[in-house]
């Protein structure tokens, strides 16, 4: 090869290639190669975790509520029954199972080395039959149908029903068979019964509950005096004839109300549908129980998605109902908002204010570092533990202590005395400030100095100094320790438990009725829900939906809070860090 | 560093030929000495800083010009292990008496430091700083200082459209005369610089040389510089500091031309240093 290289340019690159050739010939490892894939390595892993996770989460909880099919499955034994197919698998039927097969069958599953296929219907019609689920096994199956006119009826009670309708009374007149009256009027009837029935709800929830407000308001303060004065006072005598003048007034509205809902009640028992499932078995039913009902197998597209966007709305804006598993989530999306937004207005001032003492003001010496590890220490203390004494200390002593000297008429049922909106923030803020105090010291401590000695030289005192400069140039930082504080606090669910979360709180913290904001009232919280439909309801299967939809919530809820966050933080970035030169 | 062995340890063998100010002195440095812990960063300086004149503190870096300068404000309280004995009298009244108030004294001195420390806030917060730290809240008269300060510091035309704007969006050079318009708005006495054009091309220089010009007169100023041509050009007096004790302390011209000690000459004429 070198013989062949005359000419200078070659000659060149020939000296290229041995030092190229040198290059390669120094030590892989020394070169660093095996880290950089290493590293690339797990962070590859990594990503995919986070990314399959995510992805998880979000095709369950996308796919959720979209409308499904409706099977009418015959089985070997003449069995028929309809029910949206949830999932298939393998799995390996047991000896009496087998024995119990045609040999064809039995043959096929040899083959497969035991194993069979089986799908899970969901069937509904609890009230009929006692179960909501049903596994059938592909060998036990002979005909498997999708005719039209089947419908998924979402009920108030007992789940889904799965069947058709067989008639309809309106007005407490004579039954009237459903293909006499059509589709439409069934549909407008249902509208009108369930306006009715939100009107019952409204006056019952709402203004009945108004009512018991005021009245409870009045008793209270009738036992208020009574215990400043004592029950033979005078001024106790002038407060129970006044008690008797509100209750009077306050009674003849109750009654008034009551008698309204009453009437409407009447009127709504009045309309009625029937159903019947598969079988030909009956279920009469009030029309305003029937919260949604569609024809499964004879949409189109654009219904199904009005019958999916209508089930988001009302997973959004809805309570819940049969013990969580049905209807929406809304007090909880609130709940967690505002006790994340609490959070946040807590364990700023308090990791800032921690902070600036043992990075500005504290001599730096041996107490200060055992401070600032214990505060390091602090993180890993598992949470349960702050839960436990957050109900103790916030509950127990400081509630207890509030109501023996705010609340005392209510006594002895509890205001301030047990788990609520408040305590439970607290309890987070505790949890987390340990990250806000680190990230706040690391902040502070990249405040350069020059600029304090700029703010000295200016004749500010330590406090200005701080306040102006220090504060201002710490402020990114400061809000990054916040976000990492509010993301960790909106996700922890077990303290929460003991200080103040509850399965069901139709009451929420933020209403119409002085004060406005009732932080002694518990709550219900995204991730306690997951927690409760996935593994504390009756029906699992049917809670697992609700696990990846309120999962994916709470991701995005989450997300949403720091993102605006990040929002705020970037803009006092720019404004605060500049480029220098 | 042969140099080094002609200077008697401990004595104060500073040979002076200052030119005295009309309006007389200022600062009187007595017999300062100063640790930062156990080593010694300053040896028995004493000089004076003449009011109205430019006086430069010129050496070798490391010999303490900063030090000294930064002692004048008390600067180097901030500095944890700090000792000092002596004294410095501005007016007659020495500023590390027990009673003495640092943040009055500070009041009276403005400082100009190596790297323009803008603060992070808008160019007209910056110039009034001084203001709001005295908690002046009264609209017109920041405004009127901050115009008159940025004039002073001869950034007015550059940054009258943009007071608003963050400071730390500036130039090098554009921030460095905030920062001199920042020590002038609170009307010091006495300015301090500490090596004010080091970060800065030369254009931004000649302006800055230019304005100290300007200001002479009406402040007194100290100014530390590592450019011989600098001391030369802008200041009356000249101190010439060696691993922290000073050598010689007289007129800038006789310095630079006629000095009196060895060491002065091999230093300004770039022997060492
Ligand atoms: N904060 C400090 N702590 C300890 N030693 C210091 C400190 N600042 C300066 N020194 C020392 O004091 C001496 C004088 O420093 P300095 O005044 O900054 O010199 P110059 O400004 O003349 O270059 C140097 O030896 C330096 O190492
Ligand atoms: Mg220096």
């Amino acid at each position: 090869m070198t013989a062949e290289l005359t000419n200078p340019t070659a000659a060149d690159a020939a000296s290229r290639t041995a030092r190229s050739k040198r290059r390669t010939a120094t030590d892989f490892a020394a070169e660093g190669e095996p880290f950089v894939w290493a590293l690339g390595g797990a962070l590859a892993i990594g990503i995919l975790m986070i990314v399959g996770f995510l992805f998880l989460v979000m095709w369950n909880g996308v796919v959720t509520f979209f409308p499904k099919t409706i099977a009418v499955v015959t089985a070997g034994n003449g069995d028929v029954f309809a029910g949206e197919p949830v999932r298939s698998e393998q799995y390996r039927p047991t000896a009496e199972a087998l024995a119990a097969l045609q040999p064809t069958a039995r043959a096929k599953i040899a083959t497969a080395d035991g194993f069979a296929g089986r799908t899970l219907y969901r069937v509904g019609n609890y009230d009929l039959y006692g179960e909501d689920f049903r596994w059938v096994a592909d060998h036990d199956v002979r005909r498997v149908e999708y005719p039209a006119g089947l419908m998924l009826v979402e009920r108030l009670e007992w789940g889904p029903f799965i069947g058709t309708i067989k008639a309809v009374t309106t007005g407490g007149g004579a039954a009237r068979p459903a293909a006499e009256i059509g589709t439409a009027a069934i549909d407008a009837a249902h509208a009108t019964a369930r306006e009715r029935w939100e009107r019952i709800h409204r006056i019952e929830r709402g203004d009945i509950g108004a009512v018991n407000h005021w009245l409870d308001k009045e008793r209270l303060r009738l036992r208020k005096v009574e215990l400043a004065d004592g029950i033979d006072s005078a001024g106790y005598r002038t407060a129970e004839r006044r008690f008797a003048e509100r209750e009077a007034v306050l009674k003849q509205d109750y009654d008034r109300l009551a008698a309204e809902a009453a009437a409407l009640r009447a009127e709504d028992a009045k309309d009625t549908i029937t159903f019947a499932d598969i079988g030909g078995k009956e279920k009469t039913i009030a029309l305003s129980a029937v919260v949604r009902m569609y024809a499964a197998n004879d949409l189109g597209l654009a219904a199904k998605l009005g019958v999916y966007f209508s089930r988001w709305w009302e997973f959004l804006a809805d309570v819940p109902r049969e013990a969580n598993t049905e209807g929406g989530v809304f007090p909880a999306i609130f709940g967690t908002f505002v006790m994340t937004l609490l959070l946040v207005i807590a364990v700023t001032p308090f990791g800032v204010i921690t902070a600036l003492y043992l990075r500005e003001y504290a001599k730096q010496g041996r107490l200060v570092s055992i401070v600032r590890i214990s505060v390091n220490n602090l993180a890993g203390v598992p949470s349960i533990v702050y839960g436990v004494f957050g109900l103790g200390f916030f509950a127990y002593i400081v509630g207890g202590t509030i109501d023996q000297l705010f609340y005392a008429e209510r006594l002895p049922s509890p205001t301030f005395g047990s788990g609520g909106l408040l305590w439970s923030s607290l309890t987070l803020a505790l949890l987390t400030v340990p990250v806000v105090i680190v990230a706040t010291e690391e902040a502070l401590a990249a405040v350069p100095r020059s600029m304090r000695e700029g703010s000295f030289a200016c004749g500010a005192s330590k406090w200005q100094t701080i306040r102006y400069v220090v504060l201002p140039r710490a402020m990114p930082g400061i809000m990054t320790g916040v976000i990492l504080a509010m993301a960790r606090g909106a996700g922890e669910v077990a303290p929460l438990m003991l200080v103040g979360v509850v399965k069901l709180a139709p009451e929420l913290p933020i209403d119409g009725f002085f004060p406005y904001i009732h932080l002694e009232r518990s709550f219900m919280h995204l991730g306690f829900h997951i927690y409760d439909v996935g593994f504390q309801s009756r029906n699992s299967e049917a809670g697992k939906p609700m696990v990846f939809v309120t999962t994916m919530l709470l991701i995005a809820l989450i997300a949403v809070m720091n993102a605006s966050a990040i929002i705020v933080r970037n803009r006092l970035k720019r404004r605060f860090m500049g480029s220098q030169f | 560093m042969a140099v080094a062995e002609k200077i008697a340890p401990g004595a104060s063998s500073t040979v002076y030929h200052v030119k005295k100010g009309e309006q007389g002195t200022v600062l009187d440095i007595d017999d300062f000495n100063l640790w930062y812990g156990t080593s010694q960063a300053l040896f028995d300086v004493s000089m004076t800083i003449e009011r109205g004149l430019v006086t430069a503190l010129i050496g070798p870096s490391g010999c303490g010009k900063s030090t000294l300068l930064r002692s004048l404000n008390r600067m180097n309280d901030l500095i944890d292990g700090l000792s000092i004995k002596g004294s410095v009298l501005l007016e007659g009244a020495d500023i590390y008496d027990k009673r003495a108030d640092v943040i009055a004294l500070r009041k009276r001195m403005g400082m100009v430091f190596q790297k323009p420390n803008p603060f992070p806030m808008s160019i007209f917060e910056n110039v009034v700083y001084p203001l709001r730290v005295d908690g002046v809240r009264d609209r017109r008269r920041l405004e009127e200082t901050a115009e008159q300060a940025l004039r002073g510091a001869a950034f007015w035309d550059e940054a009258k459209d943009r007071l608003q704007e963050n400071a730390l969006g500036l130039s090098g050079g554009q921030q460095q005369r905030l920062c001199i318009a920042r020590a002038i708005a609170g009307d010091p006495e006495v300015l301090l610089m500490d090596e004010p054009c080091s970060a800065l091309d030369p254009i931004a220089t000649a302006k800055i040389e230019e304005l100290i010009d300007e200001l002479r007169g009406h402040y007194s100023i100290a100014i530390v510089t590592h450019n011989m041509q600098q001391a030369a050009r802008v200041s009356q007096n000249t101190a010439f500091m060696y691993l922290g004790r000073l050598i010689e302390y007289g007129e800038t011209r006789a310095m630079f031309t006629v000095p009196k000690v060895r060491q002065t000459h091999d230093y300004v004429t770039g022997r060492f240093g």
